[in-house]
């Protein structure tokens, strides 16, 4: 049974776990520093990239106003194309149509190409329960699957395991899923990929059915894409008879031509590369050429809910390519495990709570896992407004739908805005903690809620005069 | 109600908010590579060599006559080749190696023992780097291209574009499309880049001007 | 021309230097201000938390105290620039239209202190004497969400006898983020190490910023690992002159002094 997020802690205590892992952080710098650096060197070598980001928002903004239509026409493309169609309202609906399609064939084990809806919706799980066992054939998928990990990113889900865990992972996994690892294998990359690639053949060469996920669905064509590096999609799309496409309703793009603008907006934003290096595209099904099956399951599981909020529907505009996570300080120094979820970073902290609602105190707690710095604005492709978001999302905890309150900081805060609406009311709680100030010791802990400040940080000295008491005493530096 | 019915009514009611125009799109990034002049094919061909030769693809140049020498340099290595239909005869007349016909089409077993595969393309894009393959004469089906371990590809240079908005207009997407730029890799293990995962771990490229 | 001077409760409790040297600063400048006292909080940690109502509350409150003013000066990016971001979605959310009309009047008239300097006053030299060795760290609401950009720095490398070093990763968060810093404090205590290990390294003697929320972050950070960094408000710099001479207990930059 593969692992999941199911009962995860809320964000700060996992995240007070995390960042106490030195190796944990080590990684996951390493990691998104790299990216980060390759993304800044190919965002500015075209002078274009606002006018792409421009384009792709609006693309994305037309395909959600009208997302029924285009679905509309999605599905006629892909049947036409000989494909056949298939619509699941949530997690559940969708992994029973895909376990009966498997069924179907009458095949008990499959591959599958990276996807995070898949993970999402715990296919993997559910099909394990009806004895059929699906093996993840990206590498960072792989490594995650054999070592009954969790993901931690979108677009390496791996990032937090560094040569020698993997390694580890590969010796003592592989054998029990088919190919063991080679003898002797050591902790160097190439060394690891070569093992993941001898294990992975024997799998792409006699499995008969794959499930995908897919990057873009072109609703005038009714082509699907995947973007990839490892050729272990090729492999799924390709070898496969039966292939199953399992992609979120808000996965359209409205044209052919429209590939154009995310195709060199995802690898730059994704990985530092001007194209990853395999780009698949397919219509339906073609004779003498690749599966002679193909079903597409348009997944909703929370989508419409996210599209019903005027604010966080831009979330939707998502294309994964885990920029936002790359260049969040807070993600930095937690990983990805620590949002409880397959869609971790400020992506995750809008996404869950806008496709699940904020009702659960984990899922509730996403809102408030950034400082609003604002660095993911900058960098998404899609130029969502995550900060716009979780303020949203944090204005709904607090004073809206969402069934997770905070009763004791609601009345603090109403207490201390009604004094400081209250001009007498301010002027003495100011002069009193300028005498409270000589009473506090600078290395003083907070007690409760406030201790997160005190156990990094000295406390402010406070000063005896306050601003209005100088003010008032020299009538402005006059006297 | 069917899930279908569902979740079209569900999409509808949570856009009801929303004006039923399309929304307008602005259009003003670049048609083609920031560093190239539109229209100079010269210029493109030299980026794309550039960008191939960063992939770690190797890049040969040949005049159309000298091609079965070039395909027999490029195949030097390799026992066995597949060639898909279209691709013609001559070209490997330079070469002793045993050619392999996907006529009738190979099983996976025997592409998997064989060593290389010799294509042409549709279109190459010179600023990612990308060979494009539409399953046309002389490319044939996706197969034969992903599991030998060395792709032998002739782009002509009428074939590069500069940037993918020059290229990708005209080709059809009712074909299985394959964008290949640079060899099979991943950065899956510390951000390292390892060349060759699953994909062909070389690619030659016979340009042809 | 009316112009008042919105300190922010921040300073008005904690940083007074800060609201002193802002009057002195646009004194030299020729600009008086008035200090309305029944002034309070912008309402940023109300709204950042969600608290919109609570926030409208305090929008109507600042309408109150400023409105008749022709420009308010604020010297923090954040407090600053929450009424043009945040007032509207307040009076909103409250359902107060005549909120809404109001804060979208008094809105365009709030200037943070630098835009003020260099966008209003047009000036970049204010004429400050500072020899000491001076880092910067751009507070994510300066550098991101109003867009200050080079502003500051202009401002600061024009200071007399300044010895300025950039600080390494300084467009990182220092972690603060108000209530972040106490909901999440173990994240924001890493991201607040990094940042002041980032300041450690410059060798500076002042970590100045537009914001003393981030600074106060950052220097109860640098105090509790006993470095004697320290971290002042930018128009803190700016107010000093020749005459006041260099601050008594730090060293002085010689390089600097003789540029």
């Amino acid at each position: 049974m593969s692992k999941t997020f199911m009962g995860w802690p809320a964000f700060p205590k996992a995240a007070e776990t995390a960042t106490a892992d030195g190796q944990l952080r080590a990684n996951v710098r390493r990691a998104t520093h790299t990216i980060r650096t390759k993304r800044a060197a190919l965002v500015d070598e075209r002078p274009d990239w606002q006018d792409l980001r421009d384009t792709a928002a609006a693309l994305k903004d037309d395909v959600l106003a009208h997302l029924d239509t285009y679905l509309e026409q999605i599905e006629e493309k892909v049947t036409a194309a000989g494909g056949t169609v298939h619509w699941a309202g949530d997690a559940e609906e969708a992994n029973r149509i895909v376990t009966r399609l498997v069924q179907d064939t009458g095949e008990t084990e499959i591959v599958k190409v990276k996807s995070m809806l898949t993970e999402e919706i715990g296919l993997d799980g559910a099909l394990a329960a009806a004895g059929i066992s699906a093996r993840e054939t990206d590498l960072a998928a792989a490594i995650v699957q054999l070592g009954d990990d969790l993901p931690s990113h979108v677009v390496v889900p791996a990032l937090h395991r560094n040569r020698s865990e993997i390694r580890d992972v590969f010796v003592r996994e592989m054998g029990k899923h088919g190919r063991p690892a080679p003898e002797g294998l050591s902790d160097d990359p190439e060394e690891l990929a070569e093992a993941a690639r001898l294990h992975m053949r024997e799998k792409f060469l006699t499995s008969r059915v794959a499930v995908s996920g897919a990057n873009f669905m072109v609703a005038e064509t009714g082509t699907l894409c995947i973007v990839e590096s490892e050729g272990n999609g090729r492999m799924c799309l390709t070898l496969a008879d039966t292939l199953i496409s399992v992609v979120g309703i808000e996965k359209v793009i409205p044209t052919w031509q429209d590939l154009e603008v995310y195709l060199q907006l995802l690898a730059r934003s994704a990985t530092g590369e001007r194209m990853a290096p395999y780009t698949s595209t397919w219509t339906g099904v073609t004779d003498g050429d690749g599966p002679r099956a193909f079903h597409l399951v348009l997944v909703d599981n929370g989508r419409t809910r996210a599209l019903a909020d005027p604010v966080g529907r831009q979330a939707l505009r998502c294309i994964r390519c885990g920029a936002c996570m790359n260049i969040c300080p807070v993600y930095e120094r937690t990983g990805g495990q620590a949002y409880g979820s397959v869609y971790p970073g400020p992506i995750g902290a809008i996404l869950n709570p806008l496709l699940k609602g904020a009702d659960d105190p984990q899922t509730a707690s996403l809102p408030y896992a950034s400082s609003l710095c604002g660095a993911c604005n900058e960098v998404c492709p899609v130029k969502i407004r995550f900060t716009d978001v979780l303020l949203e999302l944090r204005h709904d905890i607090a004073e809206g739908d969402a069934k997770v309150k905070h009763p004791a900081e609601r009345v603090a805060l109403k207490a201390v805005a009604g004094a400081m609406g209250h001009g007498a009311l301010w002027n003495a709680a100011v002069k009193a903690a300028g005498t409270a100030g000589r009473l506090v010791p600078k290395n003083a802990q907070l007690p409760g809620p406030l201790r997160g400040w005190t156990d990094s940080r000295a406390l402010p000295d406070i000063p005896e005069e306050s601003f209005r008491s100088w003010w008032k005493r020299t009538e402005g530096g006059t006297k | 109600m069917s899930s279908r019915e569902a979740v079209l009514r569900r999409i509808r009611q949570a856009t009801a908010d929303l004006p039923k125009d399309p929304v307008s799109v602005p259009r003003s990034y670049l048609r083609h590579a920031p560093a190239v002049v539109p229209g100079d094919r010269s210029a493109a061909v030299a980026l794309l060599v550039e960008r191939l030769t960063e992939y770690g693809a190797e890049v040969r140049r040949s005049a159309e006559a000298d091609l079965p020498a070039a395909v027999a340099g490029a195949l030097a290595a390799a026992g066995s080749a597949v060639v898909p239909a279209g691709l013609p005869d001559a070209w490997l007349a330079r070469w002793s190696g045993v050619v392999r016909r996907d006529a009738p089409p190979l099983t996976h077993a025997e592409l998997d023992a064989t060593d290389a595969v010799l294509t042409t393309c549709a279109a190459a894009v010179a600023e990612s780097g990308t060979l494009v393959l539409d399953g046309g004469p002389g490319q044939g089906r996706r197969a034969p291209t992903l599991l030998p371990d060395l792709h032998v590809c002739v782009v002509r240079g009428a074939q590069v574009h500069s940037a993918m908005p020059e290229a990708i207009g005209r080709l059809a997407p009712a074909r299985p499309l394959t964008w290949i730029s640079g060899p099979s890799a991943t950065a899956d293990i510390e951000m390292i880049r390892v060349r060759g995962v699953h994909g062909p771990r070389r690619l030659t490229v016979l340009l042809v001007p | 021309m009316r112009t008042a001077l919105f300190v922010t409760c921040l300073n008005d409790a904690l940083h007074p230097q800060t609201g002193r040297a802002t009057v002195s600063l646009l004194r030299r400048l020729g600009v008086s201000v008035d200090f309305p006292p029944r002034q309070s909080c912008c309402g940023q940690m109300h709204y950042n938390t969600g608290y919109r109502k609570e926030t409208a509350k305090l929008a109507r409150h600042f309408v109150d105290v400023f409105g008749a003013y022709d420009e308010i000066v604020v010297p923090s990016a954040s407090c600053g620039g929450l009424p043009s971001e945040a007032y509207e979605r307040a009076a909103q959310a409250s359902g107060d239209a005549g909120l809404l009309r109001d804060v979208r009047a008094i809105a365009p008239r709030v200037h943070e202190l630098t835009r003020y300097l260099t966008d209003v006053l047009g000036v970049e030299d204010v004429g400050a004497h500072f020899p000491h060795r001076v880092t910067y760290h751009p507070t994510c609401h300066s550098l991101r969400a109003t867009g200050l950009g080079d502003r500051p720095y202009r401002l600061l490398r024009a200071v007399d006898g300044i010895d300025f070093v950039e600080l390494p990763a300084e467009e990182e968060c220092c972690g603060f983020g108000g209530t972040f810093s106490v909901k999440n404090g173990a994240v924001s205590g890493a991201m607040n190490g990094d940042k002041a290990r980032h300041v450690r390294e410059t060798g500076a003697h002042v970590l100045a910023a537009v914001d003393n929320s981030c600074l106060m972050n950052i220097g109860g950070r640098l105090t509790k690992d006993g470095h004697a960094v320290r971290p002042l408000h930018l128009v803190e710099i700016l107010a000093r002159t020749r005459a006041d001479g260099p601050l008594a207990d730090m060293p002085v930059a010689r390089n600097g002094a003789l540029r």
